[in-house]
């Protein structure tokens, strides 16, 4: 088995007095995108920083592809493409030029520069504005052109901080897009605190509170953790106070709710209600015209394992 | 090499920016005036040894504008970076601490430079209508630039401790003060704290090159000078590790 692009083992940072980040663990494997969440100040960032090689962590050990981050901080920073919170950029700089510059801090051979620059601007559809000043770009195309500098050099691990901070609902799915299509081909690791980016975005989700690890998994599995209900709607042709009194009675079962648009059944997460609930109605010759089962609502999850996590802490 | 991508980005800003062509305006103008009033000076004096009676006064001339220059020049090295972000994306490139500084020195030191280098037209009027010797021009240029990159370093040193331009051009100033300064008052301090203070005036180690002469220990001087403060900044710059990006 390869070794996983990221792994993190008993990550600590302490800025004198604050600890930051007090002791977490945890692996991406390659081809990953994992959303790394928490409430501000939960270590995020300072975590998404050691990654990337800004400091070292205080304690604990980062590997990147297999590669010890301590030992080979140059080699480590080669693999990273990072994307800091906020898209700092050089006011004064062309779009071009500054990536020219990002190519060759970033030790592309000669002959790759140019090739690279063109295609990190064609992904980021920024070939319109390569000689703008980024100083009198928008902010979404400011956000571009950081996501261009993390993507230069095809790094094969990408480390985004809150990529889609301050964006408008446009420019927000254009980057999700541009993350999206990376899906297979690179490694991403990305932090937010926008829960729907991240239910859109990766098929698992870390989750951290007060600099240590509250949960991990699909976000099916840590509400199935959590212990969460399931939630079950319902769409049928039939006598809605009937409809009611038979669903109120199927097993597993344990709380029906009455929508504009149907029915809402909260069911024990053993037990099939769905099934139970589609037979029932079938036996009653009731046509169901929509039945299916609701994803665990991240923003429960997430609540509850923060809310857990500090009180912990 | 990365060390040249970075130079070429600093030249880049310094040449894009409104505040180098003001500086270099200033500069220019004032050490034409301060050239055209020595240059006075010493025909009315009937001045025969040029490197005494003319070249001598315009070296320091022009040493005095360095330091209301440089520090202008220097100050948004680190800081600027520091408060626009960038410096944590800086980074998160496989490149050295030491590559960053090594830039950053030489690309502010080359537009010092060639500010410096501007001022030979005024050697070369001379020439025009009378003999000049290259030789203690030579020296006074060297010495000029020696002093040059050590009030670079200093800048550059400062810069890296703050986040704000301001307090980075005016911390320099204070510094390059300090040693400028420091042996002004030799009558009121007794003689061992004197017979301290004196190796470390870095305008007495210029008096022999504006003159004309060439002391190895004043050139030893101002390269430690330089490279102590270049090494300080390198540790300026590591405390991140401990103390987090800002």
């Amino acid at each position: 088995m390869p070794a996983p692009m990221i792994e993190v083992r008993g990550l600590t940072k302490t800025f004198g007095p604050i600890e930051a980040v007090a002791g977490i663990s945890f692996r991406v494997e390659r081809g990953e995108i994992v959303g790394f969440l928490g409430p501000n100040g939960a270590g995020k960032t300072t975590t998404l920083r050691i990654l990337a090689g800004i400091f070292p962590p205080t304690t604990g050990e980062v590997r990147l592809a297999g590669r010890d981050a301590a030992r080979e901080p140059l080699a480590c920073r080669r693999l990273v493409g990072y994307f800091p919170e906020y898209a700092p950029f050089y006011p004064d700089l062309r779009v071009a030029g500054y990536l020219r510059f990002v190519a060759r801090l970033k030790r592309l051979p000669r002959a790759d520069r140019e090739p690279a620059v063109a295609a990190v601007l064609a992904a980021c559809g920024l070939e319109g504005v390569a000689e703008r000043r980024i100083g009198t770009l928008s902010k979404g195309y400011r956000q571009r052109v950081g996501l261009a500098q993390a993507l230069c050099g095809d790094p094969p691990i990408l480390i985004l901080d809150e990529p889609t901070i301050g964006l408008d609902p446009g420019q927000v799915v254009e980057i999700r897009d541009l993350v999206r299509r990376l899906e297979g081909k690179r490694t991403v690791f990305f932090s937010s605190h926008i829960l729907s980016e991240v239910e859109a975005l990766c098929e698992r989700v870390i989750v951290i509170a007060r600099g240590r690890l509250v949960g991990e998994g699909t976000p099916l599995e840590l509400s199935a953790r959590l212990g969460s209900r399931r939630r079950i709607v319902l769409r049928v042709d039939g006598p809605a106070d009937a409809v009611a009194k038979a669903l109120a009675v199927l097993p597993g079962v344990e709380r029906v709710e009455r929508g504009v648009a149907g029915f809402v059944l909260e069911g024990a997460r053993d037990a099939d209600a769905a099934r139970a609930a589609g037979e029932a109605m079938q036996r009653r010759g009731w046509p169901i015209l929509e039945l299916r089962e609701e994803a665990p609502d991240l923003e429960d999850v997430f609540l509850r394992l923060v809310g857990d996590g500090e009180r912990r802490a | 090499m990365t060390v040249l991508a970075i130079v070429r980005k600093e030249l880049t800003l310094y040449f894009t920016s409104f505040l180098f062509y003001a500086l270099a305006a200033v500069f220019l103008v004032l050490a034409g005036y301060f050239f055209y009033t020595n240059l006075g000076f010493f025909v009315l004096m009937g001045g025969m040894d040029l490197p005494r009676g003319l070249w001598q006064f315009e070296f320091l001339d022009v040493q005095r504008l360095l330091i209301v220059l440089v520090p202008l020049l220097t100050m948004r090295l680190f800081a600027e970076e520091r408060k626009l972000g960038t410096l944590e994306l800086l980074w998160t490139y496989p490149v050295r601490d030491g590559e960053v500084i090594a830039g950053k020195f030489l690309g502010c030191l080359m537009v010092v430079t060639l500010m410096i280098a501007a001022t030979a037209v005024y050697p070369l009027l001379v020439a025009r209508f009378y003999p000049v010797v290259a030789g203690p021009l030579v020296a006074g240029y060297l010495g000029l630039w020696l002093l040059a990159a050590a009030f670079v370093a200093c800048g550059l040193c400062v810069s890296a401790l703050t986040d704000s331009q301001l307090v980075a051009g005016a911390a320099t100033y204070g510094v390059l003060l300090f040693f400028w300064v420091v042996t002004w008052n030799e009558a009121a301090v007794n003689e061992v704290t004197r017979s301290l203070l004196v190796p470390f005036s870095l305008f007495d180690r210029f008096y022999l090159f504006a003159r004309g002469a060439v002391d190895t220990k004043d050139v030893i001087y101002l390269v430690l000078f330089t490279v102590a403060f270049l090494a300080v900044t390198f540790l300026a710059l590591d405390t991140r590790r401990w103390r987090g990006v800002r």
